[in-house]
């Protein structure tokens, strides 16, 4: 294919959303659309694939408002993957909000599956920025096309809520993020993403950890402490919106976005001779730390969850700052691999809510007898999350630790370890209850599994759980082409 | 000399001819009709003119054929072409959106004078942009000026009838101080024509009368252009006038007096008076910066949402000053986009304003609430207008406030707290635009309030898309105005060799 069939695969989600709109008065036809968008992205994304392997790096340019500053699309491995996971689970998401949108008798619902169209093109544009511009533009569409999926409810309190969510993610970008870009367009004259970046030469030492700093933070969708508090606020939507915002697109975007631009802004070799640089692992070390503590004390099974994503998150974060080539590509597989187990476990949880309507902790005691489906999915899902193998977190994490030996990082070394073992105290638990412990008393147990869409949905991320710690050489050899000019 | 030579005279005469034209007409739909025509005839003419001088440069005519500087000069060049497109678009997208609210707020049997002022209106701003003539820029300022307090008093509501007086007030006093300035400068040098005057400035510079000339007409100009402090005739006069007059005026009174002030500052004066452009520099950037912060700022606590854009007028006035006040290239580059960008944004929302005003006959927030789940159509587009008045990319509105970032970071020493002054207003702009759009789509509609789905009519709504669309456009392909701008940046720094 063409590099000019790129803004094909943004086209398609919004022409999905046309779609949509204009069939809201027939469900059936709405989400037969939904769905058949979803896929059709999904096989346009994954044709790429092959190629991007190859070596392939198709570029398209849009228009160029301002000299240097354009709005242009690519494919690099990194967001070879990212398009790749986020249509991919999209195809899974739909059918699961098909189910759960239905059973909970859930209200606008041509507006929620437009708006889940609109966001599934911020997050492909995300994925295919070519440029700092780019992104920002995409950046900014996904934070406003979710707003509605928050505030879906429309009830004072999640009002308030999506407030919190907009008011966090729109105030670091406009008030970080963007200042970042200009100093860099400014030092450097692009904002086009290179590999081995273009910071080296430009800008000072020092300044060089505070620019750092205003991207990190300016991303307030990777959710670093303490600009984290939009994703628990977020917990306020229903479930599919949460699976789209921890797994398939909202945090993903911010993780791959640091990512990003530390790979290719600053350059990994560049900033691992920075000294001013290196205060980034030890936030994101104090995030997965703390970030764990708290989700141990929650009660609320979503917003457990939620804590549980910030921390995995950063471990994204700290992956990324260790700065070794290993460590580069667990970074990336992280992306994947959270991705798989955390939309689980949120299906999981929708699944729980819509046959049960149960939403606590200690409601769960015993479920797993009446919800052996949905619990056999839930305990691969928190394996993961804790990187027990055969599940897809343990691939990762042997490659972020791998990378941390290799630079000699204890601090990031005891992190994941400590992490680890938090991971198994919060989750554990949960399962050891769900399974063998005698029902909770007061509590409706009249109750079977989910429906149909519900369980398949989950079914099918639960069992890529554990196929991608089998199955994953080709995203390795993807992403290993990001630092195969680092020096091992 | 065919018909295409006689564009800038042309530019003047036609609204000017066909006003009394309209007067005569009785039925207040005719009279409608003819200025629209009028108006898009205008713009049509603004179209050609600027098509002129982006191939062939600067527009000269000689009114009468009388050579300056004995006789009056029309000059057209990038900058006026820019405020000229403003003029006419804004006036036009005005009446083309504006004839049922019009119809409501406007006696039947006085229409025909209304439109006629209307028209004399726009003939005035027009005749500011296209002449070369110191004095004749004050005598098309009182023309409009005196047109444009009709067009604010002339709705029902009464209490326009006080802002218009405070306005008429402040304004009569800035341009008072104007002719002033053009005094003592006409004694000076002898002359009105601005070409002329600046050559003639350089044998009597550092003249006490120059100097005060200069602080004359800049206090003047920065009355009528409503630069903090000097605003407090604004947000009273937009918020009482008839709506279509406030997307009208909105969009391009107060830039075609920023206009002048730019065209007297620098090319007149920067070339001649030593240390002028520090003095403008310092008298400005300090009001312009207060405006960006207070106004936003106050605009955040308006309840009723013609009072919130206009205090974000003032804001974004704020911004253009202090571009301007930069006095560099790329500060006057982001003033003239922020001009043109600002109107595009502003004629928007004002328009969609138009629109719930019509439906819902309040401009109250709290009676709009649940406005944006009746009208989505209308709403939608609000968001879009808002999301280039706030800069976010992909609209036109990012693309000026690139350049004025990007110009603010040139300035030693200052460059970081003025970029964090610019955006903290964005984000209070973000936060000010989003209390409407939250109370419009999630609110609970008044008690007793109408929750059925309510549209205006499809032409209206299709020209509120357009404009809401071409915020978009522009901002992806920035071309005209950037070649506007460019052409109109020359013109001004000229005067600095």
């Amino acid at each position: 294919m063409g590099a000019n069939s790129l803004p094909i695969i943004l086209l398609v989600p919004l022409l999905g959303a046309i779609g949509i709109a204009l069939t809201g008065r027939w469900p059936n036809v709405r989400e037969t659309i939904s769905l058949v968008t979803a896929l059709a992205l999904a096989v346009l994304v994954f044709s790429w694939f092959p190629e991007v392997l190859d070596g392939a790096r198709p570029r398209f340019t849009l228009s160029e408002p301002l000299p240097g500053l354009s709005l242009a699309l690519s494919l690099e491995p990194l967001g070879m993957m990212f398009a790749c996971i986020a249509s991919f689970l999209w195809i899974i998401n739909t059918i699961y909000s098909i189910g759960y949108m239905r059973s909970n008798n859930e209200k606008h619902q041509t507006r929620f599956y437009i708006c889940f169209a609109l966001a599934i093109a911020a997050a492909m544009g995300i994925a295919l920025s070519d440029n700092l511009f780019t992104l920002f533009l995409f950046y900014e569409i996904l934070t406003l096309s979710t707003y509605p999926l928050v505030a879906h409810k429309g009830d004072p309190k999640t009002i308030a809520s999506a407030r919190v969510y907009l008011g966090i993610l729109i105030g670091t970008s406009i008030g970080l993020l963007l200042p970042a870009i200009i100093w860099t367009y400014v030092a450097t004259g692009t904002t086009t993403f290179t590999l081995g970046g273009i910071i080296q030469g430009n800008v000072p030492g020092p300044a060089v950890g505070l620019l750092l700093g205003l991207f990190v933070f300016g991303i307030g969708k990777a959710a670093v402490m303490p600009v984290h508090r939009w994703l628990p606020a977020a917990m306020v939507a229903p479930t599919p919106v949460s699976a789209l915002l921890h797994a398939v697109a909202v945090v993903k975007a911010g993780v791959f976005c640091v990512t990003k631009i530390i790979i290719y802004i600053f350059g990994v070799d560049f900033l691992f001779s920075q000294p001013s640089a290196q205060w980034l692992q030890y936030i994101a070390a104090f995030t997965i730390i703390s970030a764990s503590i708290v989700a141990l004390y929650q009660t609320n099974l979503k917003r457990m969850l939620a804590y549980s994503t910030i921390a995995q998150l950063s471990y994204v974060i700290m992956a990324t700052v260790i700065l070794k080539p290993l460590a580069e590509i667990g970074a990336a597989v992280h992306i994947a691999a959270h991705a798989f187990g955390k939309i689980t476990l949120f299906f999981a949880a929708g699944a729980i809510y819509t046959a049960a309507h149960k939403t606590e902790l200690w409601q769960l005691a015993g479920i797993g007898r009446r919800m052996p489906i949905t619990m056999a999915a839930f305990t691969i899902g928190a394996l993961s999350m804790i990187g027990v193998p055969p599940t897809a977190g343990f691939v990762s994490k042997w490659f972020i630790l791998a990378g941390a030996f290799q630079a000699e990082n204890y601090l990031a070394i005891f992190t994941i370890i400590a992490s680890t073992a938090l991971n198994a105290m919060y989750f554990l638990p949960i399962v050891y209850f769900a399974w063998l412990a005698p029902d909770a008393p007061d509590v409706d147990m009249n109750h079977g599994e989910a429906p149909a869409a519900i369980l398949l949905a989950l079914g099918v991320t639960a069992t890529l759980t554990i196929v991608f710690f089998f199955f994953n050489q080709p995203l390795l050899d993807l992403e290993g082409q990001l630092v195969q000019s680092l020096p091992l | 000399m065919n018909l295409a030579d006689h564009l800038p005279a042309l530019q003047v005469a036609v609204p000017l001819l066909t006003a009394p034209l309209v007067i005569l007409l009785r039925a207040g739909f005719l009279a409608w009709l003819t200025a629209l025509v009028a108006s898009l005839a205008s713009l049509g003419l603004a179209i050609l003119l600027t098509v002129a001088v982006l191939e062939t440069g600067t527009q000269e005519y000689y009114v009468g054929g009388w050579e300056p500087p004995y006789g009056i000069a029309l000059s057209v060049d990038g900058l006026s072409a820019l405020v000229l497109l403003l003029i006419t678009g804004a006036s036009s997208l005005a009446l083309a959106g504006g004839r049922q609210s019009l119809r409501l707020d406007i006696d039947n049997r006085r229409a025909p004078m209304f439109y006629g002022a209307w028209l004399i209106a726009m003939a005035g701003l027009c005749g500011i942009a296209v002449t070369g003539d110191a004095f004749n820029v004050f005598v098309f300022m009182e023309i409009s000026s005196l047109a444009t307090y009709i067009l604010i008093a002339a709705g029902r509501d009464r209490r326009a009838l006080s802002a218009v007086f405070k306005y008429l007030i402040i304004g009569t006093i800035g341009a008072t101080f104007y002719l002033i300035g053009v005094g003592f400068i006409y004694m000076m040098t002898g002359t009105l024509n601005f070409a002329d005057m600046a050559l003639r400035l350089d044998d009597v510079i550092e003249t006490r009368p120059v100097i005060i000339a200069a602080g004359f007409i800049t206090i003047g100009l920065a009355l009528k252009a409503a630069i903090f402090p000097l605003h407090i005739w604004l947000p009273r006069a937009y918020t009482y006038a008839p709506n279509a007059v406030t997307v009208f005026i909105a969009a391009c009174s107060t830039k075609v007096a920023i206009y002048v002030l730019l065209r007297f500052n620098f090319t007149v004066f920067h070339g001649n008076l030593l240390g002028h452009s520090d003095l403008f520099s310092v008298f400005i950037i300090p009001l312009a910066l207060s405006g960006i912060l207070l106004a936003s700022a106050i605009a955040i606590y308006q309840g009723n949402v013609k009072k919130m854009l206009a205090f974000s007028s003032v804001a974004q006035i704020g911004y253009i000053a202090l571009a301007a006040g930069l006095a560099s290239q790329a500060g006057l580059m982001a003033a003239l986009l922020h001009m043109f960008n600002h109107a595009l944004a502003k004629g928007t929302l004002f328009l969609c304003v138009l629109a719930f005003i019509l439906t819902s006959r309040s401009a109250i927030i709290t009676d709009l609430h649940g406005i944006g789940r009746r009208m989505p159509w209308t709403m939608a587009a609000f968001v879009l207008a808002g999301l280039s008045l706030i800069g976010v990319p992909g609209t036109a509105g990012f693309i000026s406030k690139w350049y004025l970032i990007v110009a603010v970071m040139e300035v030693p020493g200052w460059g970081v707290p003025l970029v964090m002054a610019i955006i903290a207003s964005s984000l209070m702009a973000v936060v000010y635009l989003w209390k409407f759009i939250e109370a419009a789509y999630y609110g609970e509609p008044p008690p007793g309030g109408d929750t059925a789905a309510l549209e205006v009519t499809l032409p209206l709504r299709a020209l509120i898309w357009v404009a809401a669309l071409s915020n978009v456009y522009f901002g992806l392909f920035p071309q005209l105005p950037l070649a506007l701008a460019q052409s109109g940046t020359g013109t001004l720094l000229g005067g600095l060799n």
